[in-house]
């Protein structure tokens, strides 16, 4: 082994070259897909006749005349992402915190592999769960805050109105017991590295359970939890097939702001019509619109990085 | 009813008597000789209707698994096919990839699949496409699968809705919002109607069945349908769901719910209207869908592409019969195909128009009629 | 998480804690049942998945046709036949895209922790990674297909399936190495270099093994993930109900496509044929994921680093 010390060893310049070159391959493989998603959206976006990025019209049947646009996918794909969100952060902190800080060891152990199951089992299982069990139940919740909160633009009636289970509101709900298990597994890891001599300092000086969590575990895992936070909704934006399953689209109506509203987001849109892509002008449109996906799917897991990336380097 | 059924199995038993025998004797002999007595002694009319047109050339072998990718409307007839096919072939299968008429003539156009089903015929573009997948020689449309869709609904305590063309027009267009409409209440004499909103459902996908849902407004609404047609739904009132599956789900979900699927997904708490074309309500049967089937009319007469001209049938006035259905064409290439694939081709699809006609009878489907299926055949034999 | 000094240096709480008062009772008594309360807001929905799928799914499970047969022969309202064909199709596409994956990865990790450490380079593919990472699988699939089969004119195939979560997978077995390797203690890479072990050898050697474990469970929980996916198997392979060992050529099935194809075919009422197929592939794939899950598990724990 130390008979070759003094040379430039083979076997580490062959090491180094192999692992800079998967390194190459992977920074090619991404050139490639911006590529050829540019490639394919540039000719339908020269053909479209309205505005891309405001037009509400969704046309594409006919090459000759495309018009797309994609206010409403936008708005449709941010609405359930974010009441998805707004939903699964706080409950899944309480999951986190209780595995990590309440539960007792034998508990916390088989719940946490539940839950690392759980962010494993397929989209199109908790689609289907999502429209033909939670659906149905849930639609009299729904109703409930129509009936009595109604005045709120975003309890009003929906462009599926009188229909409440192909919502936003259920796709909202189903999306955010998707990203517990996500969300819930990446905060407890953080959580669980909490340095122990700040607990026990917080508990020498006497502080209750709850002050031990706010000023030692929340602090120091604030930024891995956000980051956490952004990585499922990074997953939220992009999920398709459970979407699909789930979201009624409206006819001759447009999103108005209401969580009862139906709609289609990029991603279903493009899973719900892909047989149409026999025309590479059209298809050219849908890939259009998955460009816009990825840049905001992009920008949201630029921004998690960031995030859990700052606080490692502190 | 009882009785058009009888007529119905008449009809297409009719050739069994006349050379049944003599067929399936040359079945045997023709066959791919590995049990042939299994296969075809068990099953005495396979080759029957094939004696139609005096040659039972069932000749197996060939390329295995054929492919073939489309409609979804034909997906459970498709597995009958399959099924027979196997049966008179042994060894030989079929893969039908069931994700909509769009991809089975995307995908067949691409060469990615032996033949295409689609609930449309091809049309525009896809024309030059599919010829060109085929060497540039013509691809052609056989029926060979014909289903009954259904106006399906749900409203509590109403067990039985008669529609015309004019008021489904309506209804699906967004001008009748309310079950107790004037002019729901005007053909449906006798019946409670409450006045609960219609809820309108419609496929979100691409589909051939809303196409020829499209179709069966326009041509029988007297106008009322400015729509038009195609495979997105294009009424602009209601939601639209994801697949025949998605559709019924929510037209289940909601008193007072109305939609279009095939027939096979009215289960459940559903009912399927009845369709009045001038001569009264008739309910969907696959006897009252035979009826309707003989005003059929070929795109291009004379020629082997047996294309139909459904707007015939849709706008027809024939007593007894349920116009609203869906014809689902296999595609194939007329020539082009390599040796081995024409030969599986035309084998399975010989067997599936006419051995498994009969069985898809008990899925819900139609058998064809003679004629057509004289027309399919000598169309199936001329594939080389 | 090695370098958190700057929180520990930090004092806890400016004042220290005085004896409880009642309002810090009450809050502590709050948070308590918030954290309780949010818990079980959570188990309900994560069970009732959990619980349909095992209940609806359990009639067909149990009788060894299912593990052992195909739906070839079997029509669509035919009770019998099983998934034999899409496990395989499953297995198959996800070993593959492993086998492809894994090593892409791993190797990637291993030059943005020992060799690139910061540089320009390493900089932008850590950047590429997180674009990588945020590709929907539906555009990945496109992606391939425009690649596989437009370009390169080749067939729909199961192999075509693999290359597309080849793409979903290895972001994944990117960021989980790179935090793994990450933690690897300094002192060992140090103290092998002071030995004169080349710098390959203490990668292979030392740090990879101490890591292993990590890596593993990462893997595991990324191969799970993909072979859940469904978008790519809808655009890149062809659904067939024989069993098919060919990953590259013809119709191959898998759990997820069989769930879609039951799914936009057959009528999904409680009772029916395909309820209880669509169901029960659910629950199939469920139990291939656990036990993928159970044996990363298990492996992680031999190859993880003895303590004394």
């Amino acid at each position: 082994m130390t008979r070759n010390r003094i040379k430039v060893r083979p076997g580490d310049r062959i090491f180094k070259n192999l692992s800079v070159g998967a390194g190459v391959i992977v920074v090619a493989l991404i050139g490639l897909i911006g590529l050829f998603l540019l490639v394919q959206a540039i000719p339908a976006l020269r053909a479209n006749n309205v505005n891309f990025l405001t037009s509400r019209i969704w046309e594409t049947s006919d090459p000759t005349h495309l018009q797309f646009g994609i206010l409403d996918l936008l708005l449709v794909t941010i609405s359930t992402s974010l009441l998805a969100l707004i939903i699964a952060m706080p409950i899944s902190l309480g999951i986190a915190l209780f595995l990590t800080q309440y539960a007792p060891r034998q508990l916390a152990r088989p719940f946490s592999y539940v839950i690392d199951l759980l962010a494993a089992v397929p989209s199109i299982i908790f689609g289907l769960w999502g429209i033909l069990v939670l659906a149905p139940r849930l639609s009299g919740v729904a109703e409930w805050l129509n009936r009595n909160l109604g005045f709120i633009p975003i309890f009003a009636n929906g462009n599926v109105y009188p229909n409440f289970s192909g919502t936003i509101f259920t796709a909202g709900v189903v999306l955010a017991v998707m990203l517990f298990p996500i969300i819930t597994s990446l905060s407890r890891e953080v959580f669980e590295r909490t340095p122990t001599p700040q607990v026990e300092g917080a508990l020498a000086l006497g502080a209750t359970r709850w002050e031990v969590i706010r000023t030692t575990v929340l602090p120091f895992g604030k930024a891995g939890y956000i980051g956490a936070s952004m990585l499922g909704l990074g997953r939220a934006l992009g999920e398709t097939i459970a979407l699909a399953i789930i979201l009624f689209i409206p006819r001759g109506k447009n999103f108005d702001y209401s969580l009862f509203d139906g709609g289609a987001t990029f991603a279903s849109k493009i899973a719900a019509n892909y047989s149409e892509f026999n025309n590479p002008t059209s298809a050219g449109a849908y890939i259009a619109s998955g460009l816009v996906l990825f840049v905001l799917t992009f920008a949201v897991n630029f921004a998690a990085r960031s995030i859990i990336g700052d606080k490692k380097g502190a | 009813m009882l009785r058009q059924l009888e007529d119905m199995t008449v009809k297409i038993m009719r050739p069994i008597g006349a050379v049944g025998i003599v067929a399936s004797a040359a079945l045997v002999l023709a066959a791919c000789g590995s049990q042939p007595g299994s296969t075809n002694s068990s099953t005495p009319t396979s080759g029957a209707a094939t004696a139609a047109t005096g040659t039972a050339n069932v000749v197996c072998g060939g390329k295995t698994p054929l492919s073939g990718e489309g409609s979804t409307a034909q997906k459970t007839a498709m597995d009958v096919f399959a099924q027979q096919y196997t049966k008179a072939c042994p060894g030989q299968v079929v893969n039908y990839n069931a994700t909509g008429s769009g991809a089975g003539v995307k995908q067949f156009n691409a060469k990615q699949v032996d033949f295409g089903g689609s609930d449309s015929a091809l049309s525009g573009a896809d024309v030059d496409a599919a010829n060109a997948r085929c060497g540039g020689n013509p691809a052609w449309n056989l029926p060979l699968v014909v289903g009954p869709v259904a106006i399906a609904y749900k409203l509590d305590g109403v067990s039985s809705l008669t529609l015309n063309g004019e008021v489904a027009a309506k209804i699906f267009n967004g001008q009748i919002k309310t079950w107790n409409d004037p002019a729901l209440t005007a053909i449906n004499p006798g019946v409670n109607l409450p006045s609960k909103p219609i809820q309108v459902f419609s496929r979100s996908d691409d589909s051939g069945t809303t196409d020829n849902f499209q179709h069966y407004l326009a041509a029988s609404s007297k106008g009322a349908w400015t729509q038009g047609t195609g495979k997105a739904f294009k009424g602009g009132t209601g939601n639209g769901a994801q697949g025949s599956n998605g559709v019924a789900t929510g037209i289940r979900a909601a008193d007072g719910a109305i939609g279009y699927v095939e027939s096979s997904y009215v289960t459940n708490g559903l009912t399927a209207a009845k369709l009045d074309s001038g001569s009264g309500g008739v309910e969907l049967s696959p006897a009252n869908v035979g009826k309707a089937l003989d005003a059929a009319v070929f795109a291009h007469p004379g020629s082997n592409d047996l294309a139909m001209d459904l707007d015939k049938i849709y706008a027809a006035n024939t007593p007894g019969a349920y116009p609203l259905l869906l014809a689902t064409y296999e595609i194939v290439c007329s020539k082009g195909y390599d040796a081995d694939t024409a030969k599986a081709v035309k084998a399975f699809l010989t067997v599936s128009a006419t051995t498994a006609q009969q069985p898809i009878a008990d899925k819900g489907f139609v058998p064809l009629p003679q004629s057509l299926q004289d027309k399919v055949l000598t169309a199936i034999n001329a594939i080389s | 998480m090695t370098s958190t000094l700057s929180d520990t240096e930090q004092p806890a709480l400016s004042p220290a804690f005085q004896q409880v008062s009642v309002g810090r009772k009450v809050k502590n008594g709050t948070a308590t049942v918030l954290v309780w309360l949010s818990f079980l807001l959570a188990v309900v929905p994560l069970v009732w998945v959990l619980y349909t799928v095992i209940v609806n799914g359990i009639k067909v499970i149990p009788y060894s046709n299912w593990w052992t047969q195909d739906f070839g022969s079997v029509l669509s309202d035919e009770v019998g036949g099983g998934v034999l064909h899409a496990i395989i199709g499953t297995l198959e596409q996800g070993l593959v895209c492993a086998i492809i994956s894994v090593p892409l990865g791993l190797m990637v990790a291993i030059y943005l922790v020992e060799y690139g450490r910061g540089g320009g380079f390493s900089k932008v593919t850590t950047f590429m990674v997180d674009i990588l990472s945020g590709v929907p699988s539906i555009v990945a699939a496109l992606f391939i297909y425009a690649l596989w089969i437009t370009t390169f004119g080749l067939p729909r195939s199961g192999f075509a399936v693999s290359l597309a979560l080849v793409l979903l997978m290895i972001p994944v077995v990117v960021r989980s190495a790179e935090e793994m390797l990450r933690i690897v203690p300094d002192d060992l890479r140090e103290a092998s270099y002071a030995l004169g072990v080349p710098k390959w050898k203490t990668i292979t050697k030392v740090v990879l093994p101490t890591a292993l474990s990590g890596i593993i469970t990462g893997i595991m929980m990324a191969l799970a993930r993909v072979m859940g996916e469904t978008a790519p198997l809808l655009v890149l392979v062809g659904y067939s109900a024989y069993v098919n060992w060919n990953l590259f050529n013809h119709e191959q099935a898998a759990l997820p496509l069989l769930m879609n194809n039951e799914r936009a075919t057959n009528t999904m009422d409680p009772g029916t044929v395909g309820f209880d197929r669509i169901w029960g592939a659910a629950l199939t794939l469920v139990i291939i994921i656990a036990l993928i899950n159970l044996i990363a598990t298990g492996v992680s724990r031999m190859v993880a680093p003895k303590k004394k």
